[in-house]
């Protein structure tokens, strides 16, 4: 628990650092384009994630380690 | 992920429920109202082929994914997934220089392994249906969320599960502070019974065989539960780049044995071979990760997507993951290269095999499972794409995926039992996929 205090703090820091980060409503342009997303191909990432999670210790990180299946 | 027996098929009823309720509201519709209705609609359909060298694992996988968009912003997502399993697994055991013969999950039969060689179980074989329904809106200027459900069912295995986030944007939107957190109930039914932990593998052919195989099950069923939080912080750089973090918590709770998996018994490390117990794995499990990603366009269009995580948890692993990609895009096609590293250590309970001694320890966990103990791992790719407009793309994806066990135990202490990379699973994949979106 007092890991997650340590890192809700940090990231309350972070935030109020990144005011000073960003773009005008005008400059989305580039960023608005479906290949900017973070996860541009969620169809892809959902495969990968089944695949490694079959075959991994390590599941999750960037979106949920679930459960769902009894893969080999 | 295991049949011995002809598959049953409850997630198809959810599949065609789906497709009605989907056909049913276009039917509704006269045709130049059923052609806008279509306007609102994103498709996106992927199929994966999966094959590991050495006739381990196939694996086919489709997805179907359906998106009716109300607005920028307000979305409801439908997601069918088939996939299909055939193939051998490694059961756990170590090569030996005789011939080993091994009972199957099912109690029916056994299987007979050639000396010098990977016991692999070659009984695989499943079909898993998995739907998902994810809906997505703002609330308000400031705040969006997102809920949805999930059902997945197997031969022997079932999966229901919701999800929830909410999230809150800061400075001009370009902050989003996102907490998300999901519950997956899940059902176990092995094939032939839930093993009894450490207890013996019944031996093929023994007068008591049937008794030995009863004594060495407990009931048809075992549960989990899986509850995950995630706290994720997005950030936009400037107008060429953003970035991701991520914390992410996920506790599991309940049967997490592979009930299929052994461990080989020896009288002594690199002695005589006694025999084989079913593997178990403590009852719960908390793993931590922290996740961050990064996006930069360069001045020519291309992108540069970069991503690591670490991860821990209370069994005793960490591992480190990096992924990079590279978009170079050139008129309506672009050309992805993808390289992935993965590095994870063994868990506490992980052990190549075991000794009499350290069973008469009475362990409280132990698994020979390759993919909780040491190794490296690389996937390397390629994907390409042609647009056809914004939303219409067609893409297909090449990639090996290569595994590497690290040698175990080399510090000679006398609780471990050493055993060389060469005698634990390695693992070649090739992975295709071929899909589209329109």
């Amino acid at each position: 628990m007092k890991s997650l205090t340590v890192l809700t703090l940090a990231f309350t820091v972070l935030l109020a650092g990144c005011s000073s980060l960003g773009v005008k409503p005008w400059e989305r342009d580039l960023l608005a384009q479906q290949d900017m997303e973070l996860i541009s191909d969620p169809i892809e990432a959902a495969l990968d994630d089944h695949v490694y999670f079959s075959k991994e210790g390590s599941s999750g990180g960037r979106g949920f380690g679930g459960g769902g299946c009894g893969c080999n | 992920m295991k049949s011995d027996t002809s598959l049953t098929r409850p997630g198809a009823a959810l599949g065609a429920s789906l497709a009605a309720i989907g056909c049913a509201v276009l039917q509704g519709l006269p045709n130049q109202a059923m052609a806008g209705e279509l306007e609102n609609w994103d498709f996106d359909a992927a199929v994966l082929q999966y094959t590991e060298s050495n006739d381990r694992v196939e694996a086919t996988e489709a997805v179907l994914g359906a998106t009716r968009n109300f607005d920028s912003e307000t979305s409801l997502n439908f997601k069918l997934t088939l996939d299909t399993l055939t193939g051998a697994s490694p059961n756990g055991a170590m090569p030996s220089d005789q011939p080993q013969t091994f009972t199957r999950p099912s109690g029916r039969g056994s299987y007979t392994v050639e000396a010098g060689d990977l016991p692999l179980d070659d009984t695989f074989r499943d079909t898993r249906y998995t739907g998902n329904i994810q809906w997505s809106a703002p609330l308000g200027r400031d705040w969006s969320y997102s809920g949805g459900v999930h059902y997945s069912t197997e031969h022997d295995y079932e999966s229901r599960g919701g999800n929830a986030s909410l999230s809150r944007y800061f400075n001009n939107k370009n902050t989003t502070v996102t907490l998300a957190t999901s519950l997956s109930l899940d059902v176990l039914t092995p094939e032939g019974g839930v093993p009894v932990g450490l207890s013996a593998m019944a031996e093929p052919g023994s007068g008591s065989f049937s008794v030995d195989f009863d004594a060495s099950r407990d009931g048809k069923e075992a549960d989990k539960q899986v509850t995950d939080v995630i706290f994720g912080v997005t950030q936009i750089i400037n107008r060429r780049s953003l970035m991701q973090f991520n914390y992410s918590l996920s506790y599991n709770n309940g049967y997490l044995t592979d009930p299929y998996k052994i461990v080989s018994v020896y009288d002594t490390a690199g002695g005589t071979l006694q025999g084989y117990r079913y593997e178990q794995r403590p009852d719960s499990r908390l793993k931590q990760a922290l996740f961050w990603q990064g996006k930069y366009q360069f001045d020519g269009g291309d992108i540069l997507d970069g991503s690591y995580r670490f991860l821990f948890d209370d069994w005793g692993m960490t591992s480190h993951t990096v992924d990079a990609r590279y978009r170079w895009r050139f008129g309506h096609q672009y050309l992805e290269p993808q390289v992935r590293w993965y590095s994870q250590s063994a868990i506490d309970a992980y052990q190549p095999y075991v000794t009499s001694a350290q069973l008469a320890d009475d362990p409280q966990a132990l698994t020979a499972d390759y993919r909780l103990g040491d190794f490296d791992a690389w996937t390397l790719g390629v994907r390409y794409g042609y647009r056809f407009d914004e939303k219409t793309e067609l893409y297909t994806r090449l990639a090996a995926y290569r595994q590497m066990p690290r040698d175990f135990g080399s510090d000679n202490s006398s609780d471990t039992t050493p055993a060389d990379a060469g005698d634990l699973p390695e693992m070649t994949a090739v992975m295709l996929t071929i899909g589209g979106r329109f």
